[in-house]
């Protein structure tokens, strides 16, 4: 069974490692976030929310000239048809409702590509809460739309500055600035990391998308189950969410999309199960890419979502067990993927998505196997990387 | 008895902690910083071993992490440079560090390590209470060494007490809601806070440490505890020095006066 147990942990990772300035804010959401995400009034307005304010449930869709091509029964799963473009959105609509139970009045969060970003932003002007968001240096130059979505919708957009200017710093600080204001804030984590509960709380925000293909796949091929689901992982939230109704049922294969750069082994890549050790990051114990002395090694992928050197716990746990399929693409492929996505299904997809997409070249299946991909995002933000790629 | 108690036993007041990175500003300052410490009059030498992510400092420590990294400090290479520290360094040595360095190294090793070279006590401010004392507790008696906890504003009464249980060296009172370095000046509420905690009559010593700079700073965390740690305003004397041992005497004779 893949669980998490009372202390935070999937088998061997997870837990909450943590500064005693944290314990408070930490306990107080472990304590109370069960329950007020089972309570009635929160599923009312999270259920509303979803449907009305993000668009769901979003379509399952037959991909015919790609099933073609690849010989199986292609579907897509269409998170980047959710409002702000991408699954972010299922969970920080989750957090802001649990954040105002909970009676803060500020919001912070870290981002990579821009869009959890761009959902927290979206979500706090909502609600009209105050709200703040690190972003790596670097990741504001190439995501350039997504810093102006933000800022239109009125959030204030910090850089980080250490580090590799990348996803990673961006939750170093944040986690700095919740112990400088730990009383009136929630950290909105945008993935499935951090402290416990964090990852299993962002899973279960995620879930939805799941939740949906069982039933959408059993209207359209009688069966809830498909053969095969494949998901991107940076952090691993669209991936948690895709594979979370499905952890228990052995005859679905699990595949995971990693970023692997310019090559696993060229220094310059973002493959953690490939090229990670166990260790502790963001508050858990994971597998992470690090040195033999324990320092963080910066990671690269040409797609900022995925360029972060460690995974969610719950991910180490299943590839430590075997249970998921872990494939490493590379930012060349993953561009290739993502121009073959646009022009044979009309879909220009984010570039995280797009490493999801070519693992389709990546493993085995059988003719006629069901194969869902969960299109975690759209292109919009990433048309400046596509151009200065240039190879369309 | 280690040393933290002795000089707990001898000192209940005005005590002086300076926390400076190992390796830091240049690889091979490690141990000059600790004898240029002792001999200025402090009273604990905090030693920081440098992280690539450390996510409870201030800028002032994590440029200084990031310096001390790339001159090419590691654990390894502290053990090496503090091997023979006790022939020259007499006061508490106490390490701080965050997790992974130490789990990457060995918890055991580690502490066996720290035995050897004569560390008397760690502050991990990652390694929570409960993982401490599910996990590594034994090993840190077994190795003589004192575990030093974090407790902040926010810290229940009820956990200070269970922390006080724990604790066998000094608790480390974090005088604000901050990251190193974060903040100058002492306010009221901060003082509420001291004084809350000083009701308490907790077994073991305190020391209040995050933005404490200078004489006054000092002087008033001292009032309402067993003394101070010094850590971003020690790390800027010593960033930029010409004359090490000159700078650092100036400096803390100027706290302690
Ligand atoms: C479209 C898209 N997919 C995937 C990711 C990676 O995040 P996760 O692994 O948490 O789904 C991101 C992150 O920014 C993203 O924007």
């Amino acid at each position: 069974m893949i669980k998490v147990d009372e202390k935070g942990f999937y088998g061997k990772f997870g837990g909450a490692y943590i500064p005693e300035m944290l314990h408070p804010n930490i306990e107080e959401l472990r304590e109370n976030y069960e329950q007020i995400v089972a309570s009635p009034e929160f599923q009312e307005e999270f259920q509303m929310l979803l449907r009305d304010f993000v668009g769901r449930p979003t379509p399952l869709y037959f991909a015919k000239r790609m099933s073609e091509k690849y010989g199986a029964k292609i579907y897509f799963k269409r998170e980047d048809l959710c409002h702000t473009g991408a699954h972010k959105v299922n969970n920080t609509v989750g957090q802001i409702i649990l954040a105002k139970k909970l009676g803060k009045k500020r919001i912070i969060a870290e981002t990579g590509a821009g869009q959890h970003g761009v959902a927290t932003a979206t979500v706090c002007a909502l609600m009209g809460m105050d709200c703040t968001i690190y972003m790596g240096a670097l990741d504001i130059q190439r995501q350039r739309p997504n810093v102006e979505r933000m800022r239109i919708l009125g959030a204030k957009v910090v850089p980080a500055t250490s580090g590799s200017q990348t996803l990673k710093d961006a939750t170093n600080e944040a986690m700095r600035q919740w112990i400088n204001n730990p009383v009136d804030t929630h950290y909105i984590i945008g993935s499935v990391v951090g402290p416990h509960p964090y990852p299993e709380m962002v899973a279960r925000f995620q879930a939805v998308i799941s939740e949906e293909i069982k039933k959408q796949l059993l209207e359209k091929e009688g069966t809830e189950n498909p053969d095969i689901l494949i998901a991107c992982v940076g952090g691993g939230s669209n991936a948690a969410g895709t594979f979370y109704h499905y952890y228990n049922v052995p005859q679905v294969r699990l595949v995971a999309a990693e970023a692997a750069g310019l090559g696993v082994s060229s220094g310059k890549s973002a493959a953690t199960t490939a090229l990670g050790t166990p260790g502790i990051l963001h508050g858990s114990k994971t597998l992470l890419m690090q040195t033999e002395d324990g320092q963080v090694v910066e990671p690269h992928s040409i797609s900022a979502g995925l360029d972060y050197p460690g995974i969610g716990p719950v991910h180490a746990h299943l590839f430590d067990i075997g249970r998921a399929e872990f494939v490493a693409v590379e930012d060349e492929d993953a561009m290739k993927a993502g121009i073959e996505l646009s022009r044979m299904e009309g879909i220009i997809p984010a570039i995280e998505t797009a490493h999801a997409v070519h693992a389709l070249n990546m493993i085995e299946f059988k003719k006629d196997d069901i194969i869902v991909i969960n299109l975690s995002g759209r292109g919009d933000k990433d048309l400046d990387t596509y151009i200065k790629w240039g190879g369309y | 008895m280690n040393r933290i108690h002795t000089l707990f036993q001898n000192k209940k007041e005005r005590v002086l902690s300076i926390y400076f990175t190992a390796g830091f500003p240049a690889l091979e300052d490690t141990l000059p910083t600790m004898q240029a410490i002792e001999s200025a009059g402090a009273d604990i030498i905090e030693i920081g071993v440098p992280y690539s992510d450390p996510i409870a400092d201030g800028p002032t420590i994590q440029d200084s992490n990031m310096i001390a990294l790339e001159n090419g400090m590691s654990l390894k290479k502290l053990f090496e440079q503090i091997k023979d520290m006790r022939q020259t360094v007499s006061i508490p040595v106490v390490l701080m560090g965050y997790l992974n360095p130490i789990i990457q190294y060995g918890m055991e090793s580690f502490l066996k390590k720290c035995q050897e070279v004569g560390v008397d006590g760690l502050i991990l401010p990652d390694l929570p209470m409960q993982q401490y004392l599910d996990e590594f507790k034994t090993l840190f008696e077994q190795y003589g060494l004192s575990n030093t906890f974090l407790i902040s504003p926010q810290t229940s009464e009820q956990r200070i007490r269970e922390i006080d249980e724990h604790s066998n060296g000094f608790i480390y009172m974090v005088s604000s809601h901050s990251i190193t370095g974060a903040k100058t000046g002492i306010t009221e509420a901060q003082i509420a806070y001291f004084k809350r905690v000083q009701a308490m009559n907790l077994k073991n010593p305190r020391l209040i440490g995050f933005g404490i700079s200078d004489a006054e700073t000092f002087g008033t965390a001292s009032q309402y505890s067993n003394g101070a740690i010094i850590g971003s305003a020690f790390i800027k004397k010593v960033k930029d020095s010409k004359d090490l041992k000159a700078d650092i005497h100036a400096y803390i004779k100027s706290v302690i006066q």
